[in-house]
């Protein structure tokens, strides 16, 4: 199938794009990179009024450094993120998160931000941006604000992304040195979403976990922090003893659906599993 | 109608097309290069494999506008001095002698993918191969023998150009009898 007609907008700033947003009728889209967009309205699921493009925006596009932070434009597809210094150096599960996304084709297309807003529950970037505290930077007609992320994921496929307005930037804090980080992912096919996915991010101090950050995906209708297991692991020893302990508490307050892939009370017991794998990895464990 | 300026397979194009016009299907029924298939309607499969710029993307995951003022390489750009006339490429010649087909429907794409892994890759292991062509699906083969050519292909291109830059670079054709042909850069 083809998309239903629309009218459509190639802006070259962001300022051209709010307008085209604004003037665009009821039923407006932004297009990213479209691998999630366009196969959704080629199914019709989505046939909006307007369409506007963002792939000619320059200033969307390009990893920075910010004092402690590193900057990234919503438009960084997921093939430059892989192949960005500041994101290897300072942001590594980002990196590692984004290789298991889809196929290369994907990921010449699809954009760091697209995946964000998109907020799709098995996508693997929202629960890396979680529990890295990332803060998302967006505009619309009132102006420019910052949403940290526990506000920004705000159920399935929503975030703080309101209408009229754009994800512009995601800023990263930096964090290398003593942290470790890994990416845990678990699907049965190529180019599969997760059924499961835990992103961990792990400070060692002498022998012990100072500070663990866990993000869970597909455990909820939005990426899931595992705080019980954040706090079973802050101060305690950095053995595979005490990491399988606070990894039992993974599932806790979790809301996991039933599909095909998976039911709901397995994928509790992958949310287990995977938190140890992942926290044991970024720990050196 | 929105008016795009594409590059395709080394000759400059100019036509009207409708925004909602995926790339595939401008390739294939405005310009006539059906080398390029459609094999699914969910993206996965990877038939509809091209590249845009230099890099393989799924066509039928492209707006035929998203692709204006870009160059396009399909499966029919890729033989020889890029009219599709000349010699197989090496990655072409590989499929063929090791048998990486059977129907043959996916191969216009497993190509494109494989190009463009090789590119990033000029001496893949077996399983980066098939971590690289994980966007393309086959129901005929088994992979076994996609992997092998692929390989044999890396191979090839490494010690034929030394420095096996698996890009190629469509070159110019005569395509004065196309109606919608404006001009050759
Ligand atoms: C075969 C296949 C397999 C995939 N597998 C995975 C996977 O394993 N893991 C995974 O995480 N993802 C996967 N994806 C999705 C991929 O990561 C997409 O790139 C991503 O979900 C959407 O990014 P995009 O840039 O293509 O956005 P688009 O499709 O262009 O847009 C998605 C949505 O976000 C909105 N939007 C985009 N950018 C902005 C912005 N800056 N401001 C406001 N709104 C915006 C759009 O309006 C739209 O509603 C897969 C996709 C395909 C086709
Ligand atoms: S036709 Fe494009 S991915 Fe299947
Ligand atoms: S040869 Fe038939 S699908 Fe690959």
């Amino acid at each position: 199938m083809i998309p239903a007609p629309f009218a459509y907008a190639r802006p070259t700033t962001v300022d051209e794009a709010l307008q085209a947003i604004a003037e665009g009728g009821e039923d407006v889209k932004v297009l990213a990179g479209g691998q999630s967009l366009i196969p959704v309205m080629r199914l019709r699921l989505a046939a909006p009024e307007t369409v506007v493009d963002l792939g000619r925006v320059a200033e969307l596009r390009g990893v920075r450094e910010e004092d402690d932070a590193i900057v990234v434009g919503a438009m960084t597809t997921h093939a430059d993120v892989l192949a960005d210094p500041l994101i290897r150096q300072y942001a590594p599960l980002v990196a590692e998160a984004t290789a298991t996304v889809a196929d290369r084709q994907v990921r010449h297309r699809g954009t760091f931000g697209g995946a964000l807003v998109h907020a799709d529950p098995a996508g693997d970037l929202p629960a890396v941006a979680l529990a890295l505290d990332a803060e998302f930077v967006i505009v619309g007609p009132g102006g420019r604000r910052t949403v940290g992320a526990s506000e920004f994921f705000v159920d399935y496929l929503t975030t703080a992304v309101q209408e009229g307005e754009l994800l512009v930037e995601v800023r990263l804090p930096k964090l290398a040195g003593s942290w470790g980080m890994h990416y845990e992912k678990f699907n049965r096919v190529a180019q599969a979403w997760s059924i499961v996915a835990v992103a961990a991010a792990v400070r060692r101090e002498d022998g012990r976990i100072a500070e663990a950050r866990i993000g869970l995906t597909n455990m909820g209708p939005t990426p899931l922090r595992a705080r019980q297991v954040e706090e079973a692991l802050a101060g305690a020893e950095a053995t595979a003893d005490a990491v399988a302990a606070a990894s039992q508490h993974a599932a806790v307050g979790t809301d996991p659906s039933s599909d095909l892939n998976a039911q709901a009370d397995y994928r509790q017991h992958l949310a287990t599993v995977l938190t140890r794998r992942a926290v044991s990895t970024a720990a050196g464990l | 109608m929105t008016r795009i300026s594409v590059r395709v397979d080394g000759a400059s194009y100019d036509d009207d097309v409708e925004p909602r016009t995926l790339l595939v299907h401008y390739l294939r029924e405005q310009l006539g290069k059906v080398g390029t298939v459609v094999g699914c309607d969910t993206s996965n499969c990877g038939a509809c494999t091209v590249h845009l710029d230099g890099e393989a993307v799924k066509s039928c995951t492209v707006l035929a506008v998203q692709a204006d003022g870009a160059e396009v390489t399909t499966i029919e750009g890729v033989a020889g001095d890029g009219s599709g006339n000349g010699q197989l490429h090496p990655m072409q010649k590989a499929f063929h002698e090791m048998h990486g087909l059977q129907c043959g429907y996916c191969t216009p794409g497993m190509i494109m993918a494989s190009l463009d892994l090789v590119k990033e890759n000029p001496d893949p292991s077996e399983d980066e191969v098939r971590e690289g062509i994980e966007g393309n699906l086959c129901r005929c083969t088994g992979y076994q023998n996609i992997v092998r050519a692929v390989q044999q292909a890396a191979a090839e291109m490494r010690g034929s150009d030394g420095n096996g830059n698996g890009h190629v670079a469509p070159a110019e054709v005569d395509t004065a009898a196309a109606p919608h042909v404006v001009g050759q850069a």
